[in-house]
């Protein structure tokens, strides 16, 4: 199974669609920072007050770091249209997160695309950003 | 005398009929249709009904207040408490690793009117002969707000949900006055505090078939200098009927989980 890291950092952007996990904000996170991880899934958790997503991926010193990072809460993410059921272990998955401010394998999910294709993001399908109050905790 | 029987079995099976066409195509695990804007129901509404609430109602992305409302100024007291409260989000925001609010750390009730200010989603209203029950999607709680005329208690035990009279103004504007809120309990997701002489009004205006408008006033002179409205006219929205709401309840194991794999390794 091969991970590897597939970016850095993207670029230092403030989002125009603010994130959805945010029944607590932004404080933990680098919100200047996002990168993109190919990786394999190990667990997805939908449950409140956030679903979140675990998988290991390689960093680009060919360590393997488990990660988890969190989405809003399944009320919200089924409007956007992801499912219990979206992923399984052993998925292979491209992340795009952000970070937590202090180096751990954790952030917040800005999109996932999966190995046939498909992408997962944290817009309304065919709708403006999702609003600026935004649930997570 | 048969041909009209007949005509009238056959008009029940075909109505009988589109219910249970209608109901197949409904979603059974429904997160609230009017949050995505292109869901809401068109058409032209139709004019209110009189004294009545019925139904599910949801405020869509406004209900959600997730950072909290500006208030009037804090009493002494007030600021004291409000230093303690480490919220999730707004003015007293801290890392998620330190915040303390009792609802996302240990589960605790979201209590009233935090369940009008925070996660505020789908809701259902039902009318009985001497009251009226609000059914929240959000923790899966009800109230009870009592129309048969009694008085709010003079010095109420304290309850996470306190204890609520209602009243008719007129045909289309329900008046609740709630008393005897638990202290423990934040206002909002920003961590504003309140005491135990917090005095709560709401106003449900009907202003047509699909259209509430829900005005709170917060008035609690031992935390606040003057009362202050955090939702003003606020439009919520009917659903259709037979909406299947998901469940949406912060349990205190999924709290726990939380802070295991994602708060604490953010410190």
């Amino acid at each position: 199974m091969k991970k590897r890291v597939f970016g850095v950092v993207l670029a230092a952007v403030l989002m125009t669609a603010a994130p959805l996990a945010a029944h607590h904000g932004a404080a933990s996170f680098d919100t200047e920072k996002e990168i993109m991880l190919k990786g394999t899934v190990t667990e997805w958790i939908w449950a409140n007050p956030h679903c979140f997503l675990k998988f290991d991926a390689m960093d680009d010193t060919g360590t393997v770091r488990n990660w988890a990072v969190e989405t809003a809460n399944p009320t919200d993410m089924s409007v956007r249209g992801w499912r219990r059921t979206s992923f399984k272990t052993g998925d292979q998955v491209t992340v795009t997160l952000q970070p937590v401010k202090n180096g751990a394998p954790v952030g917040r999910l800005r999109k996932v695309v999966l190995a046939n294709g498909e992408t997962l993001g944290t817009t309304l399908p065919g709708a403006a950003p999702a609003p600026a109050q935004q649930p997570g905790r | 005398m048969a041909n009209r029987f007949r005509l009238t079995i056959f008009a029940a099976v075909a109505l009988t009929l589109a219910a249970v066409s209608f109901a197949q195509n409904l979603p059974w695990n429904n997160p609230g249709r009017a949050q995505n804007p292109n869901q809401q129901q068109g058409g032209a509404a139709g004019p209110a009904p009189r004294r009545d609430l019925t139904g599910i109602w949801d405020a869509g992305g406004e209900g959600i207040g997730a950072r909290g409302y500006p208030t009037s100024p804090l009493t002494p007291w007030g600021e004291e408490v409000s230093k303690t409260h480490k919220a999730g989000d707004g003015s007293r925001m801290v890392p998620v690793a330190e915040i303390n609010d009792p609802l996302s750390i240990m589960a605790d009730p979201a209590g009233f009117p935090r369940i009008l200010l925070f996660e505020l989603r789908p809701f259902q209203v039902v009318h009985t002969p001497n009251s009226v029950l609000m059914l929240y999607m959000f923790e899966k709680r009800w109230r009870v707000i009592w129309t048969d005329g009694r008085q709010l208690p003079k010095d109420p035990d304290p309850r996470w949900y306190g204890y609520s009279v209602g009243r008719w103004e007129d045909n289309y504007t329900f008046v609740v006055e709630t008393v005897g809120m638990d202290e423990r309990t934040w206002l909002d997701n920003s961590g504003n505090p309140h005491s135990d002489q917090l005095r709560v009004e709401e106003r449900y205006h009907r202003v047509n078939q699909n259209t509430l408008e829900l005005t709170l006033t917060i008035d609690d002179p031992k935390t606040y200098t003057k009362p202050w409205i955090p939702r003003n006219k606020l439009p919520l929205r009917l659903l259709p009927p037979g909406t299947d709401l998901m469940e949406m309840i912060p349990s205190a194991s999924e709290a726990a989980a939380y802070r295991k794999v994602m708060a604490e390794p953010s410190r």
